[in-house]
């Protein structure tokens, strides 16, 4: 993975850089020292290492925007870092960037059960959200697997999804306000506790933006009362086609459940000698479909997935009987990553999403692809919404099967684009989908994503190195040549 | 003297812009028109008119997906949906007859454009939330996308967010992918009777807060309107668990059958409350829903003929104000107060629209902000030129 070059005067400069830093962040809030940064110099893209410039960690928004500020001016580079989790290298840090870790802004600082919103700082977890609330039956509603590490700030920037999205929607359907800096050091309030934009909706714009946009100091999300209910079906087939049918089927029929997961043959042979949750291990396709909501709907929606899960096939049909029962059908998935973690040395978790309709045909392309480079992948997705995380096992100590791993990543993510999906639905581009991007966008598609970036950060600071694979300065795509061959198209009808 | 170009695919409407572009001439972008009456007039004489560019491209109701062209009109999308039980769940309001023209007008991607919701806003988002991906043409004449037709997707920017709600302003789109989702099977209403303001707004913001899934929260004067929707058994339990939950309001309850709600909703939706006096000013406040009435009661104390409703469990009011040639806009965003929340003029004559900021005024780094933005799209302010102030 290559990254810019370093600026070889920004690195001449560190130790004025630390400096005006510590003018900044009094005490301890700068670490300049090798041991000190260690903890900081990979995210959850564990396989790509490298220590920052130097590392701040603000407490005060006015800190913040005092380092933005400084770094506008001195065109230093800025990495944003909330818990770094990021499975696609987006808080990674780079050679000549200062990494900005938001985890001393880890407060609650309202709770407002009768506007069902909470407004808190960045660092707080995703699960630390819920936990604040959950006394009094509520709760934050997207529960990517990272959440007792993950950050709120950090979900803001990669728009995180969970196993509940295909009915309770990703960040950007749950966030209600955000207070950024800009990289000028400017401090703006998009929404609060009241719906929708009054002008462009540059909230929308912000999650997802992979933290190349501005810094999150602040964020009020939504809150949801829980289901009154949860229920889980775990449903077994005799082929993978079988599971996939089932899930369109399902939706057809107007269901939306909770959650609708699908493990292959592999997986759920990991998950199961790993947990022990009791799955068919004759299942080529395992579900676990989870219907939450009142008593009686569960109960009348479980049957007819049951039912309809019978009329495709499906040799084993259970339903959870309690709660004891549904946490026990999802251990085994929860525990999928490191269960196949212990059958290999290393894996790499891709994240492509695709239609539905399309899930048997990419699986089988994914085998003949995975016996071509010679690597096993292992199949946990959440078929409700198309959403693939195969799992790649290799040996990273050996040179050539990362290699032959990144080059089968590349395969599978391109093979998403081709049936009409996309290179990433929830872990973010990052440093790991950099380079794929042309796979899905034009140059010009590309170039409209760089002008907005342009409008956030005229000099490229903010997260550099990420999302995009050759950066184009602003001046450059600001140009506009207009030809003057005033053609009038005499073939469009005009009146 | 207007003119108007109309392009019949997206070749054509990348030529047309690239026209435009190279006259220097601006745009005033439209599919049916039907919501010309809202936002800043234009001084533009030439028309884009979208709806040679229209049609369902792709419908795959099992994958929650119709991918259309810009122009193809809302009734048409509707219509197909329903063949197969599914719908637009942010409800999109008609707001013809608010705006003083025929109902059934206008198109998915003027909805879109609008960033339209109606009383499920609170529990299924607006357009925005909907809008998955779409193909257009930007202000440099570029043909370009975002987004695309999966329901998830972080790939890049998400350039579809600040397209909903940007009036036409950023770029003219000829395709776009939304989500949809299953029709409930039934609808049921629980109609609390009598109560003020205040009270009202406790009462849903109680029933927003309980595990019965409501969907719709609206308080007109005398009737405070909680939705439930779903299948039988469970809109049948909810109901009975929401009457308990509101005895304790001590309000007379009455309950309203599928047709009826459907009937009440959709009232509700089109703000068809405020219609009958077309002179009158109207605004659409957004703020957090328990400061709706002090916000109300603010503006009432000042025009005590104003007409008012309440949607979104109070986050929404919908105000007529008897007519006057500043729409008492100070008066009107005055009133929101520390709370936060923005007013937004929907209906007005021309000369007051001229003149009275129709969007809500924003900071200065957000104004300079959100110009930069439109620059990156519009370097030329190609596209509706002034049409959001």
């Amino acid at each position: 993975m290559e990254m810019p070059p370093l600026d070889s005067a920004i690195l001449a400069r560190r130790s004025e850089i630390v400096a005006a830093l510590r003018a900044i962040v009094p005490g301890e809030g700068v670490i300049d020292d090798l041991d000190g940064m260690r903890p900081f110099e990979c995210d959850a893209l564990s396989a790509y290492r490298q220590m920052p410039l130097v590392v701040v960690l603000p407490e005060t928004v006015a800190q913040v925007a005092a380092i933005l500020r400084y770094c506008q001016d001195n065109k230093v580079k800025v990495v944003p870092r909330g818990g770094g989790t990021s499975l696609s290298g987006g808080s990674m840090p780079v050679g000549d960037a200062i990494l900005l870790a938001m985890g001393k802004f880890n407060r609650v600082l309202e709770i407002d059960y009768a506007n069902r919103c909470a407004r808190v700082q960045p660092g707080v977890t995703n699960l630390g959200v819920t936990k604040a609330v959950e006394h009094e039956g509520f709760y934050y509603a997207p529960d990517p697997s990272s959440q007792i590490a993950c950050s709120i700030g950090g979900n803001v920037a990669e728009n995180s999804g969970g196993v509940h999205c295909l009915k309770y929607g990703l960040t950007t359907n749950n966030l209600l306000g955000i207070e950024m800096v800009l990289m000028n050091g400017e401090v703006v309030r998009l929404g609060g506790k009241h719906l929708d934009s009054e002008g462009y909706d540059l909230l929308g714009l912000m999650t997802g933006s992979e933290g190349l946009l501005g810094v999150v100091t602040e964020v009020t999300v939504r809150l949801l009362r829980k289901p009154s209910t949860a229920r889980a079906v775990l449903l077994g087939f005799p082929t993978e086609a079988g599971a996939a049918d089932c899930v369109a089927a399902v939706i057809a029929s107007g269901i939306i459940p909770g959650g609708m997961e699908m493990m292959d043959k592999d997986a759920t042979k990991c998950a199961e000698a790993y947990v022990g949750a009791g799955y068919p291990l004759d299942a080529e396709g395992l579900l676990i479909v989870e219907l939450d909501g009142p008593p009686v709907e569960v109960d009348h929606l479980v049957e007819r997935v049951a039912e309809i899960a019978r009329g495709r096939g499906a040799t084993t049909v259970r339903v959870s009987h309690d709660e004891q029962e549904r946490v026990l059908f999802w251990a085994g998935r929860k525990a999928a990553f490191p269960a196949v973690g212990q059958i290999s040395p290393d894996y790499m978790c891709l994240d492509g999403s695709v239609p539905r309709g399309k899930l048997v045909e990419v699986l089988a392309e994914m085998r003949v692809l995975s016996k071509q480079y010679g690597l096993r992948v292992v199949n946990v997705f959440h078929a409700g919404d198309g959403n693939l995380h195969p799992l790649i096992l290799f040996d990273a100590n050996d040179p050539d099967e990362l290699k032959r791993c990144e080059e089968l990543g590349a395969d599978i993510l391109r093979l998403c684009v081709r049936v009409g999906g996309v290179l990433t639905g929830e872990h973010g581009v990052g440093i790991e989908k950099r380079d794929l991007m042309g796979v899905q966008f034009t140059e010009i598609d590309l170039d409209q994503q760089m002008r907005v970036k342009c409008a956030f950060d005229p000099d490229h600071l903010l997260n550099p190195g990420k999302v995009f694979p050759k950066l184009r300065r602003c001046a450059e795509l600001g140009r506009l040549v207009v030809t003057q061959n005033n053609i009038p198209f005499p073939d469009i009808p005009r009146f | 003297m207007t003119s108007t170009i109309k392009p019949r695919d997206a070749k054509e409407l990348r030529q047309a812009v690239e026209w435009a572009l190279n006259e220097g001439v601006p745009l005033d972008v439209r599919g049916e028109g039907s919501k010309l009456a809202l936002g800043k007039p234009m001084q533009c004489g030439q028309v884009l008119d979208l709806s040679g560019i229209s049609g369902i491209v792709d419908y795959a109701p099992e994958e929650l997906v119709v991918t259309l062209r810009a122009g193809t009109p809302m009734r048409e999308v509707e219509a197909l949906l329903a063949q197969r039980n599914q719908m637009l769940a942010f409800e999109p309001p008609d707001l013809g007859p608010l705006l003083g023209r025929e109902p059934g007008q206008g198109t998915l991607v003027g909805a879109v454009m609008g960033n339209l919701a109606g009383s499920r806003r609170l529990s299924a988002g607006a357009a925005r939330d909907h809008l998955l991906g779409f193909s257009g043409v930007n202000g440099r004449g570029e043909a370009f996308k975002s987004g695309g037709r999966v329901m998830k997707n972080v790939t890049g920017y998400d350039l579809s967010k600040v397209l909903a709600g940007s009036w036409g302003t950023l770029a003219v789109l000829d395709e776009v992918s939304v989500k949809v989702l299953p029709a409930p099977d039934q609808t049921a209403t629980l109609m609390l009777m009598g109560l003020d303001d205040a009270a009202a707004v406790r009462a849903m913001c109680a029933a927003m807060g309980s595990p019965h899934e409501v969907s719709g929260a609206a308080h007109l004067p005398g009737r405070t309107a909680l939705r439930l929707e779903g299948v039988a058994p469970s809109v049948e339990a909810r109901l009975k668990g929401l009457r308990e939950l509101m005895v304790d309001v001590g309000a007379k309850m009455e309950e309203l059958g599928t047709l009826e709600s459907r009937a009440f909703w959709r009232e509700v939706r089109d703000v068809v409350p405020l219609n009958a006096a077309p002179d009158e000013n109207v605004w659409k406040i957004s703020c957090p829903p328990t400061e709706g009435p002090a916000i109300l009661a603010r503006i009432k104390a000042q025009r005590p003929a104003a007409q008012a409703f309440y949607d979104w469990s109070g986050g929404l009011i919908w105000l007529a104000l008897p007519p006057s040639a500043d729409a008492d806009h100070g008066l009107v965003r005055g009133a929101l107060g520390a709370a936060g929340g923005h007013a937004t003029l929907i209906r007005a004559a021309e000369t007051v629209r001229a003149t009275v900021p129709v969007f809500q005024p924003q900071s200065a780094a957000l104004v300079a902000l959100a110009a930069r933005v439109k620059e990156s799209f519009d370097p030329k302010g190609l596209f509706n030129p002034g049409r959001m102030g």
